[in-house]
C-alpha cells in the first residue's frame, strides 16, 4: 500500500517575509483508504553554528559545537488519529510568520559555518505495523527591507605592481596597469554587482581575469570568535589576453540562498566580499580585495 | 467454293464527291465554334488593365465564347493546393508543443524578411569551406570544473587504446572524455552524437545533465587548436546551442499552455508564476557558469526566454553580453561570438539595432588585436598564413554586417563605410562590407570602393578576394553609366596580376558577369584572351572546370546572337580549354540549349555554322558504346535542333552539301540521320515549289541528287522501321519530283526490306508484335502503290506483285489474320487501278491508267489477281470455321463482304452470290455487331435507291438480319 506525504506551498518561489502568511497544503495521494494515528505539522527557524576546526583548534571545534539558535516554532495538529480516504487529500493550513518577544527573524542564509534555514515538517503518525511518515519542505525568509535608502557609492581602482600590499614579490613582477571601478560596494541583493575594468597595460599576457565571491562568516563563542572567509562562487570576465584600453564589464549576480544582508548579531556575523583576481600567463596572481555590504530594498 | 470472277465495280470519283460533299455553313462571327480562336478573358490576372479601344473587338467575341475549360476547372483553388491548406491546421493540432515552438520560431524569421539571407544557407557554405585534414580532438569535462586537461603525450597508454577506453564511458556525472584523432567527418558526427544526447538528457528529464552537455560544448569553442577548422566548429556547436535554446524556451511555453496555449505575442503577464520560477531558475544557474565563453553562449541561446520574465528582458540583456564579449581575448573566438550574439538577436528581437551597432564597432576596436603577439605566436605555432587566418573572419563579419545592413538607412552604411577608412582601409573589412551590404549601395560608389581597395595594406587579406566581393556586387547591380568603363579597367589591371591560377579565375569568373552585362564583345573577347593565356600554362585549367563553365555560361546569358558570339576571336579558343570530356560535352550542351532557346531566324551565316558544327561535332563524338539511350537522345535533340535552324534560302546545293557535311559528321546519332533525310526531302519540295513543279534540267539533277542521298543515307538506319517509313517517303518524294527509276529504287528496297521485319519489336522497352506497324506499313504503301506507274522492263503490276509474294513469303503468326487482312486491302487497291481515271495522281507522272489507257488485258490481269487473292481470303476463311474461332471468321467474313460492298461490281451473279454468302457467314455464329449490320442495310438501302444500283435491292432482300433471341 503505497502512499505519498507532500506538501505544497502555495507561493512558487516559496518566499515570504514577516508578518506574512505562509500558506499551503499538505498533499496525501493513496489508493485505498489509509489508517492514521495523526498527522502534525510543526513550522520551525533555527541558525545553526558550527566551529571550524582551523580558526579555533579540534578540541574546542568538537566541544564547543554551538548550540543552535531558534528564531521560530509552532506546530499544529492538522488532523487527529482517523482514515483518509482513498485518492487524493488536500488539506490546506497556515503558519503566520511572526516572532514572539523581540527575536528577529534573519533571511535564509546557506553557509559553511552559518546556516539560516526554516523548515516545515509534516509527520503522520501510524500503526506500529506500518512506519510512520514524514516529510519536510524548505521555505525561504527575505528580511524585511530595508528602510534607510541605500546611497550608491562608486569604488574605482588602479592595480600596478606599487599597489601590491605582498612587497616581496614586487621586484620580479612584470609591469602592468589596471584601471576599474565598481558602481557600487554597498549593494542590494536583488541587483548584480556592476562596474568596469581596463587593462591599459601589461607586460606579461593576461590569461584570465575572475570575480570572486566570498562570504566572511564569524561565529562568537565563550572563548572568543572565528572569523572565515571561504568562496561562494567565481566569475571569469576575461579569457586570454584581452584588448588593452578596452573596458570590460564587471558583472555578477548574486545567487540566492548563498547569500544574505550583511548581518551582525551578538553571536554571529555573515559579511560578504569580493576579489578582482586577475592571472598572468607567468601564473602570478594579483588580487584586490572589495568589502561588500548587501542589503535588501 | 469455286473460284470467283472479280470484277471491280467503275466509280466516278467526281460525281461521288459532289454527292457526299456537306453543304459548306460558313461559320458567322460571334457564332460559336470549337476550333475558333479563344479570347480568355482572366478576369482575376488583369483586373482593370483592360480599357479603351483595344479590348472592344476582344471583349465582343470573348462575351459568347464559354469559358476556358481548363481555367474554370482551376477556378477557386487547384485541389492540391487547398489539401495543402486544409492539411496544415490538421499538422498543427496534432504536432507536440516542440514542434508548436518550432513553427513559431520560423515564422518569427519570416518576420526579419524574406530578403533576408537566413542563417540555414551561410550554416553549409561555413561547413563546405573551412574544411581541415588535421586530426582534431574533443574534451570534455563533465561534471567539476576542477582539473586540468592531461597533457595527451604523457600518457603510457597508447592513444588509440585510451581513446577506447573513454569511449566506454559515458556522459556519466564527473566522467571526462577526451577523443583524440578525430577527422572532420569524425568530429562532426561526435558533435551531432551529443546533440542527440542532450535530446535525450532533456526528454528523460536530466535537465542538469543537459545544461552540462551544452556547457561543456560551448567550452569546446575557446579551443583554437587547428584553427582553419574554428569556423565549421562554431557551426557544428551552435546547432548544440540552438537545439538547448529551443527547448528550454519550449518547456518554459508548455508550462504556461496549460489552461489553453499561449498567444503568439503573449507578455509577461500570460506567463504563470510557476514557469515564471522555473525561468528564473535558468537564468540563476546560467549566471553562476564560472567560465566567460559558456556563460555568454548559453545565456545568449535562451535569451528569448527572457519575454517569460519581463518586458524589457532582451532589450537589457542584449548591450550587456556585447559589453561582456569584451572580455574574450582571443580576437577570432571574439568575432564568432559576436556573430552568435547578433544571429540569436536578429532572429529573437530584430528591431534592436543599436546592439548589433555596438557589437560591430566592438569588433572594429578589437582587430587590433589580430596583429598582437599572442594570435601571432599561435599562426606559427599551427603554420598558418596570415591571409588564410584572416579569411577566417569573413563568415562572422559578413554576418554581423548583414545584420545590420539590412534595411538599414543609407546614412548608416556611409558611417560604416567611413569608419571602415579610418582603421586604414582594413582589407578584411572592407571585404565584409562589400560582401554585406546592398549591391546597389555599393556599385554605387564602386569608384570610392576601388580607391580605398587599392589603399588597402598588401600583405594581409589577399585583394583580388576584394576585388572579387566588388565584381559580385556590380554584376547584381549598375554602376553609374560614366564610370563603368574605368571601373573594369581599374578592376581587371589587379585581377590580370594575379599569379595562382586558382586565384586568378575565381576572381575572373566574377567579373565575367559585370563584363557581359554592360559591355560589348570587344571587351568580353579581351578578357576572354586573358583568361586563356592565364589558364593554359601547365593545364591550369584542368583544375578550374567549374569556374570556366560558369564563365561561358555567364557569357552565354548576356549573348544570345551567334553571330556576334562567334565572332569573338577567343570563344571557340576558350572552349578548346576544356579537355576533359565530360565537361566539354556538358559545355557544348549548354551552348546548344542557348541557342536552340535564342535563335529564332534560320542562319546561313558561316561563322555561326562552322562553330556550332563544330560544337556539335565535340557532342557527337563523345557519343561512344557506353552512352546511354536517354543521353543519346537529348544530344541528337539538340543537334536536330541545330540542323534546323541552318538555312540557305535560295541556294538548294549548299544546303545539300551541308546536309552531306552533317551527315559525315553525325554519322553516329541515327535521329540525326533521320532528320538530314527529311531535311533533304523537304529540300526536293522546295525545289519541285520554286519551280512550280516542271523541274529543269539542272533543278531536275538536283533532285535526283537529293534522292541519291536518301536513298545511300536510310541503309545506314538501324531501326528497320524508320528505314521502311523513309523509303516509302522518300519515294513519294521522288515520284513528286518525276524521278521514276528514284522511285522505282526506293520503294524496291522498301519490299525487298519486308521480309526482314522481326516479329516483334522493342517499344519503349517493352518487346511488342511488330504486326499491326508492319499492317500499317503496307497500307501505307499501297496506297502509294496506286500511281506508281508500272516499270517498262518489268511485268504489269511489278511491284504489286512483289509486295503480294512478300507478304505471302513472310512468316506471319502462326494464328494471325494479319496476311488474311493484307489481302482484303489489296483489293480496294486493284480495284481503284482498274478505273478509268484514277482517285488521285501526280503532276507530270502518268499513272498506269494512262499508260495502259484501260486496256482489257491490263484489266484482266487485276481480276486475275483478285480473285487470286479472294481464294486465298476465302480459304482462310475455311480454315478459321474449322477451329474454334468463329468471331475471327465473322470478322473476317464481314471486312471481305465491305470490300465487296465498296468495290466489287455486284451485278455480276458470282461475286453478288458471295456477297451474299459472306453476310451469312458472318452472322452464322451471331457474332457480328447488330448496330453495324443494321446500319450496312440502311446504307444498302440508301445506295439501290440511287441511278444505276437497282440490282443492289436484290440483294438487299437476300440478306437477312439475324435477330438476336
Amino acid at each position: 500500500m503505497s502512499v505519498t506525504l507532500d506538501i505544497r506551498l502555495k507561493r512558487a518561489n516559496k518566499v515570504y517575509h514577516e508578518g506574512e502568511v505562509v500558506a499551503g497544503v499538505i498533499l496525501l495521494v493513496c489508493k485505498e483508504a489509509l489508517q492514521h494515528h495523526g498527522i502534525s505539522l510543526s513550522m520551525e527557524g533555527l541558525v545553526n553554528l558550527q566551529l571550524s576546526s582551523k580558526s579555533v583548534g579540534v578540541f574546542e571545534a568538537f566541544y564547543n559545537s554551538v548550540k543552535p539558535i531558534q528564531l521560530i516554532s509552532s506546530n499544529i495538529e492538522v488532523a487527529k488519529a482517523g482514515k483518509i480516504p482513498g485518492g487524493r487529500t488536500e488539506i490546506p493550513f497556515e503558519f503566520p510568520l511572526t516572532t514572539k518577544g523581540n527575536k528577529v527573524l534573519y533571511e535564509t542564509y546557506h553557509g559553511v559555518f552559518v546556516n539560516i534555514q526554516y523548515m516545515l515538517r509534516c509527520d503522520m503518525k501510524r500503526s506500529l505495523l506500518a512506519k510512520d511518515l514524514s516529510r519536510s519542505c524548505e521555505f525561504i525568509v527575505h528580511s524585511q527591507p530595508q528602510k534607510a535608502k541605500v546611497v550608491r557609492t562608486p569604488v574605482s581602482f588602479t592595480i600596478t605592481p606599487d599597489t601590491l600590499q605582498n612587497s616581496k614579490e614586487r621586484s620580479t613582477l612584470p609591469k602592468f596597469l589596471v584601471r576599474g571601478n565598481l558602481d557600487a560596494t554597498n549593494c542590494v541583493i536583488s541587483q548584480p554587482l556592476t562596474g568596469e575594468v581596463v587593462v591599459e597595460n601589461s607586460d606579461v599576457p593576461i590569461k584570465s581575469i575572475e570575480l570572486q565571491l566570498v562570504r566572511v562568516e564569524t561565529c562568537g563563542c565563550a572563548e572568543g570568535y572565528a572569523r572565515d572567509a571561504t568562496e561562494i562562487q567565481n566569475i571569469q570576465i576575461a579569457e586570454g589576453d584581452v584588448c588593452h584600453g578596452l573596458p570590460i564589464p564587471i558583472y555578477m549576480v548574486f545567487p540566492r540562498l548563498f547569500i544574505c544582508p550583511t548581518l551582525e548579531t551578538t553571536n554571529f556575523k555573515v559579511e560578504f566580499e569580493v576579489n578582482v583576481v586577475m592571472m598572468l600567463h607567468d601564473d602570478h596572481l594579483i588580487t584586490e580585495n572589495f568589502p561588500l555590504k548587501l542589503c535588501r530594498v | 467454293m469455286a473460284a470467283v470472277q472479280w470484277r471491280s465495280s467503275g466509280r466516278s470519283y467526281d460525281a461521288e464527291l459532289q454527292r457526299c460533299r456537306p453543304e459548306f455553313a460558313p461559320v458567322e462571327f460571334g457564332d460559336y465554334h470549337p476550333l475558333k480562336a479563344i479570347t480568355v478573358t482572366d478576369s482575376k490576372t488583369r483586373r482593370g488593365a483592360r480599357k479603351g479601344s483595344t479590348s472592344s473587338s476582344c471583349s465582343s467575341s470573348s462575351s459568347s465564347v464559354p469559358p476556358d475549360p481548363l481555367s474554370s476547372l482551376m477556378d477557386g483553388t487547384d485541389p492540391l493546393s487547398m489539401f495543402a491548406a486544409a492539411e496544415t491546421p490538421a499538422i498543427t493540432h496534432s504536432v507536440s508543443a516542440g514542434d508548436l515552438g518550432r513553427k513559431k520560431r520560423e515564422k518569427e524569421e519570416e518576420a526579419v524578411g524574406a530578403d533576408f539571407e537566413p542563417w540555414s544557407l551561410r550554416r553549409g557554405e561555413i561547413l563546405a569551406r573551412f574544411t581541415t585534414t588535421e586530426k582534431l580532438s574533443i574534451n570534455l569535462f563533465m561534471g567539476s570544473d576542477r582539473g586540468k586537461d592531461p597533457s595527451p603525450g604523457s600518457s603510457a597508454v597508447s592513444e588509440k587504446v585510451r581513446t577506447r577506453l573513454e569511449e566506454l564511458d559515458d556522459l556519466e556525472e564527473g566522467s571526462q572524455r577526451e577523443l583524440l584523432n578525430l577527422s572532420q567527418q569524425d568530429y562532426a558526427n561526435r558533435i551531432e552524437e551529443l546533440n542527440q544526447s542532450l535530446k535525450e538528457a532533456w526528454s528523460s528529464d536530466q535537465k542538469v545533465k543537459a545544461l552540462k552537455i551544452v556547457i561543456q560544448c560551448s567550452k569546446l569553442l575557446s579551443d583554437t587548436s587547428v584553427i582553419q577548422f574554428y569556423p565549421s566548429k562554431f557551426v557544428l556547436i551552435t546547432d548544440i546551442l540552438d537545439t538547448f535554446g529551443r527547448l528550454v524556451f519550449d518547456r518554459i511555453w508548455t508550462m504556461c499552455s496549460d489552461p489553453r496555449t499561449l498567444p503568439e505575442s503573449f507578455t509577461v503577464d500570460d506567463v504563470n508564476d510557476t514557469a515564471k520560477e522555473t525561468c528564473l531558475n535558468w537564468f540563476f544557474k546560467i549566471a553562476s557558469i564560472r567560465e566567460l565563453l559558456p556563460r555568454l553562449y548559453v545565456e545568449a541561446a535562451i535569451l528569448k526566454c527572457n519575454r517569460f520574465l519581463n518586458k524589457s528582458g532582451i532589450q537589457e540583456t542584449l548591450p550587456r553580453l556585447t559589453a561582456m564579449i569584451r572580455g574574450i581575448g582571443d580576437p577570432l573566438v571574439a568575432a564568432y561570438a559576436r556573430a552568435y550574439l547578433c544571429r540569436v538577436g536578429i532572429e529573437v528581437a530584430p528591431q534592436l539595432k543599436d546592439s548589433l551597432n555596438r557589437n560591430f564597432f566592438d569588433l572594429l576596436g578589437s582587430l587590433r588585436q589580430i596583429s598582437s603577439e599572442s594570435v601571432q605566436n599561435q599562426l606559427v605555432l599551427q603554420r598558418v598564413e596570415v591571409p588564410e587566418y584572416l579569411t577566417l573572419y569573413s563568415p562572422a563579419i559578413n554576418w554581423i554586417l548583414q545584420c545590420i545592413a539590412y534595411r538599414a538607412p543609407e546614412p548608416l552604411l556611409m558611417e560604416m563605410m567611413e569608419r571602415c577608412k579610418k582603421l586604414g582601409n582594413n582589407a578584411l573589412l572592407l571585404n565584409s562590407v562589400m560582401r554585406a551590404f546592398r549591391a546597389e549601395f555599393v556599385a554605387a560608389r564602386a569608384t570610392d570602393f576601388i580607391g580605398m581597395i587599392k589603399d588597402c595594406d598588401e600583405a594581409g587579406f589577399p585583394k583580388h578576394l576584394l576585388f572579387g566581393s566588388l565584381g559580385r556586387s556590380v554584376a547584381c547591380a549598375d554602376p553609374p553609366e560614366p564610370e563603368r568603363l574605368t571601373i573594369l579597367n581599374e578592376a581587371w589591371k589587379v585581377v590580370t596580376k594575379v599569379r595562382s591560377p586558382q586565384d586568378y579565375i575565381n576572381c575572373a569568373e566574377i567579373w565575367v558577369e559585370f563584363t557581359c552585362r554592360h559591355f560589348t564583345k570587344r571587351e568580353v573577347n579581351t578578357v576572354l584572351a586573358d583568361i586563356i593565356k592565364h589558364m593554359t600554362p601547365d593545364r591550369a585549367f584542368e583544375d578550374a572546370y567549374p569556374q570556366l563553365q560558369s564563365v561561358i555560361r555567364k557569357v552565354l546569358t548576356y549573348f544570345h546572337d551567334f553571330s556576334v558570339l562567334f565572332s569573338m576571336e577567343r570563344f571557340l579558343p576558350f572552349l578548346d580549354m576544356f579537355q576533359k570530356d565530360s565537361v566539354r560535352v556538358e559545355v557544348c550542351r549548354s551552348i546548344m540549349e542557348v541557342f536552340i532557346k535564342h535563335q529564332v531566324e534560320p542562319t546561313r551565316d558561316p561563322v555561326i555554322l562552322n562553330a556550332m558544327l563544330h560544337i556539335c561535332k565535340t557532342m557527337h563524338d563523345s557519343v561512344n558504346a557506353l552512352t546511354l539511350e536517354d543521353e543519346k537522345r537529348s544530344l541528337s535533340l539538340l543537334i536536330i535542333g541545330f540542323i534546323r535552324m541552318v538555312s540557305f534560302g535560295r541556294d538548294f546545293e549548299q544546303q545539300l552539301s551541308f546536309c552531306v557535311e552533317a551527315r559525315a559528321s553525325f554519322c553516329n546519332l541515327e535521329a540525326v540521320l533521320v532528320q538530314l533525310i527529311h531535311t533533304v526531302n523537304t529540300l526536293a519540295m522546295e525545289t519541285s515549289s520554286v519551280m512550280r513543279g516542271s523541274h529543269s534540267r539542272k533543278t531536275a539533277a538536283f533532285v535526283r541528287a537529293c534522292a541519291a542521298y536518301s536513298f545511300i543515307t536510310v541503309p545506314s538506319l538501324s531501326s528497320i522501321f524508320s528505314r521502311l517509313s523513309l523509303y516509302l517517303l522518300s519515294g513519294q518524294v521522288a515520284l513528286a519530283n518525276q524521278c521514276l527509276s528514284q522511285a522505282d529504287a526506293f520503294l524496291k528496297a522498301a519490299v525487298s526490306l519486308l521480309p526482314e521485319v522481326p516479329r516483334s519489336i522493342s517499344v519503349e522497352g517493352k518487346l511488342r508484335s511488330s504486326e499491326s506497324f508492319l499492317l500499317d506499313f503496307i497500307n501505307n504503301f499501297l496506297s502509294t502503290l496506286l500511281v506508281v506507274p508500272d516499270h517498262p522492263e518489268h511485268g504489269v503490276l511489278y511491284l504489286v506483285r512483289g509486295l503480294l509474294n512478300m507478304v505471302q513469303d513472310y512468316t506471319w503468326e502462326e494464328s494471325g489474320d494479319a496476311k488474311v487482312r493484307v489481302y482484303i486491302s489489296a483489293l480496294p487497291l486493284l480495284a481503284a487501278m482498274s478505273q478509268e481515271t484514277y482517285l488521285y495522281s501526280i503532276p507530270k507522272v502518268d499513272s498506269n491508267e494512262t499508260l495502259y489507257g484501260g486496256d482489257p488485258k491490263f484489266l484482266s490481269e487485276i481480276n486475275k489477281l483478285c480473285e487470286t487473292l479472294i481464294g486465298q481470303v476465302l480459304d482462310h476463311l475455311k480454315t478459321l470455321g474449322r477451329d474454334e474461332s468463329a468471331r475471327r471468321q465473322a470478322a473476317m467474313a464481314f471486312s471481305l463482304f465491305g470490300v465487296l460492298l465498296a468495290h466489287g461490281d455486284l451485278r455480276n451473279n458470282k461475286l453478288s452470290q458471295l456477297f451474299v454468302n459472306l453476310w451469312n457467314l458472318s452472322h452464322k455464329h451471331g457474332h457480328c455487331e447488330t448496330r453495324v449490320s443494321v446500319r450496312t442495310l440502311e446504307f444498302l438501302k440508301h445506295q439501290s435507291q440511287q441511278a444505276d444500283m437497282s440490282h443492289l435491292s436484290e440483294a438487299v432482300q437476300r440478306l437477312a438480319l439475324q435477330t438476336r433471341t
